[in-house]
């Protein structure tokens, strides 16, 4: 399993600023906790943070010393407090997506929300062997991950751990492979409202 | 030692470059002992930008205040799990802070993690040549930084400091969100160009 696509330059920086929309953001990490180039890349990302925090004036502390007791120190790396266990879509995955309620959105599609607070919704697909989703664009920026099986559109394949990292300026009409079908998280930053992919799935279905 | 803490104390402000020795130093020592009196000088060396960052996302001075604490603190519990070569000890801070923040906007599960790379069960004791090389890409990104373009510097700054996503810094400035993102990209091929012979 090599992964070969990443989110974009752009995409990973603004997720190492803090400021990547929570829904991509949660996508984000789980690529980036299975991607040691990306890791990588984010060290620099976040190097970079700190020489611009560097350069604002600092603001001096009313007071010098902290006002309450320091807590007990903690022994656990948090890489092994967080890492696969806290992020929901990597739990998920581990467990094979036991649990999991999927809903039925077109022909051999199910999806299955999940809740994120802040920017954006994000949501699991499971798409049957062969099946396609129909064309479509997106409103604000998209991010998929692919927990399992592969897709392939016109920009190529995606395998376990890809992303694909997509702007509103794309269209593409994925397709899960024949051998596995594919599951995956797909990150809409477009608020509230289901956008792009998700409207246009189940618009026939639903209605709206 | 003493000398690099006695320098610390002339100037706590100055996170200078050649700091990094001190700073690893001081976070061993709270690593190692506890060591209260390491502590109070990381708080008040590093409290007042992570001040100024927060208040830079919007915190008023006393809520900014309770982060930059909260944010050492952090630093305190976990100093035996920083990894030192993975990092300088600012670039932890600055996660840890940006996490922090992040965490009361969302009130979430931890979405975003620290970076796994920055926690690691290694030694805390630097190596003499990652000393150099640590002290040299500090220097390395921040000619870097100071030479781009103030366009390309403005939306790092709009990122990083603001907290802004790129549709919102695009419509901040008014500009196509191609453009910004453009701009994102192009910079950071020049911070990566300019410590590539490093890493």
């Amino acid at each position: 399993m090599t992964i070969i696509h990443h989110p974009g330059a752009d995409t990973l920086m603004s997720y190492a600023a803090g400021a990547l929309p929570s829904a991509l953001s949660a996508v984000a990490a789980a690529h980036v906790a299975m991607c040691d180039r990306c890791q990588h890349e984010l060290v620099l990302m976040e190097r970079i943070g700190w020489a611009l925090l560097e350069g604002l004036a600092p603001v001096p502390l009313t007071d010098r010393r902290p006002s309450r007791a320091a807590p007990e120190p903690a022994s656990t790396p948090l890489a092994q407090v967080g890492g696969d266990a806290a992020n929901p879509i990597l739990r998920l995955a581990r467990h094979d997506f036991a649990g999991v309620r999927w809903r039925r959105i077109g022909i051999g599609l199910w999806h299955h929300p999940l809740p994120i607070r802040g920017k954006g919704s994000l949501q699991l697909i499971k798409a049957a062997p062969g099946a396609a989703v129909p064309d479509h664009g997106h409103a604000g920026g998209e991010l998929t991950l692919i927990l399992q099986g592969a897709m392939t559109d016109r920009t190529g394949r995606y395998g376990h751990g890809d992303v694909a990292d997509l702007d509103e300026t794309i269209e593409h009409t994925p397709v899960a492979d024949r051998g596995t079908g594919c599951i995956c998280a797909i990150a809409n930053e477009a608020p509230t409202r289901f956008s792009g992919l998700l409207a246009r799935l189940l618009q026939p279905w639903h209605g709206f | 030692m003493i000398g690099a803490r006695q320098s610390l104390k002339a100037d706590p402000g100055s996170l200078a470059t050649n700091s990094y020795g001190a700073m690893s130093e001081l976070l061993r020592r709270v690593a190692l002992r506890a060591d209260a009196a390491a502590f109070h000088e990381l708080y008040q060396s590093y409290g007042p930008r992570v001040k100024a960052y927060l208040m830079r996302h919007g915190a008023d001075g006393s809520t900014a205040e309770d982060f930059a604490q909260e944010t050492l603190f952090t630093v305190w519990r976990r100093a035996a799990l920083y990894a030192s070569d993975k990092g300088s000890p600012s670039t932890w801070i600055f996660t840890i802070a940006r996490n922090l923040w992040i965490d009361r906007l969302r009130r979430d599960v931890p979405w975003q993690e620290l970076t796994p790379a920055h926690e690691e069960a290694t030694s805390p004791e630097p190596l003499p040549d990652e000393v150099v090389s640590e002290t040299e890409l500090q220097l390395r990104v921040r000619d870097a930084l100071a030479g781009l373009p103030a366009e390309q510097r403005q939306v790092l700054e709009l990122a990083y400091l603001e907290g802004l996503s790129h549709a919102e810094i695009a419509a901040r400035l008014a500009l196509p969100l191609g453009t910004v993102k453009s701009r994102v990209r192009i910079a950071y091929q020049k911070m990566r160009a300019a410590v590539e012979d490093l890493k």
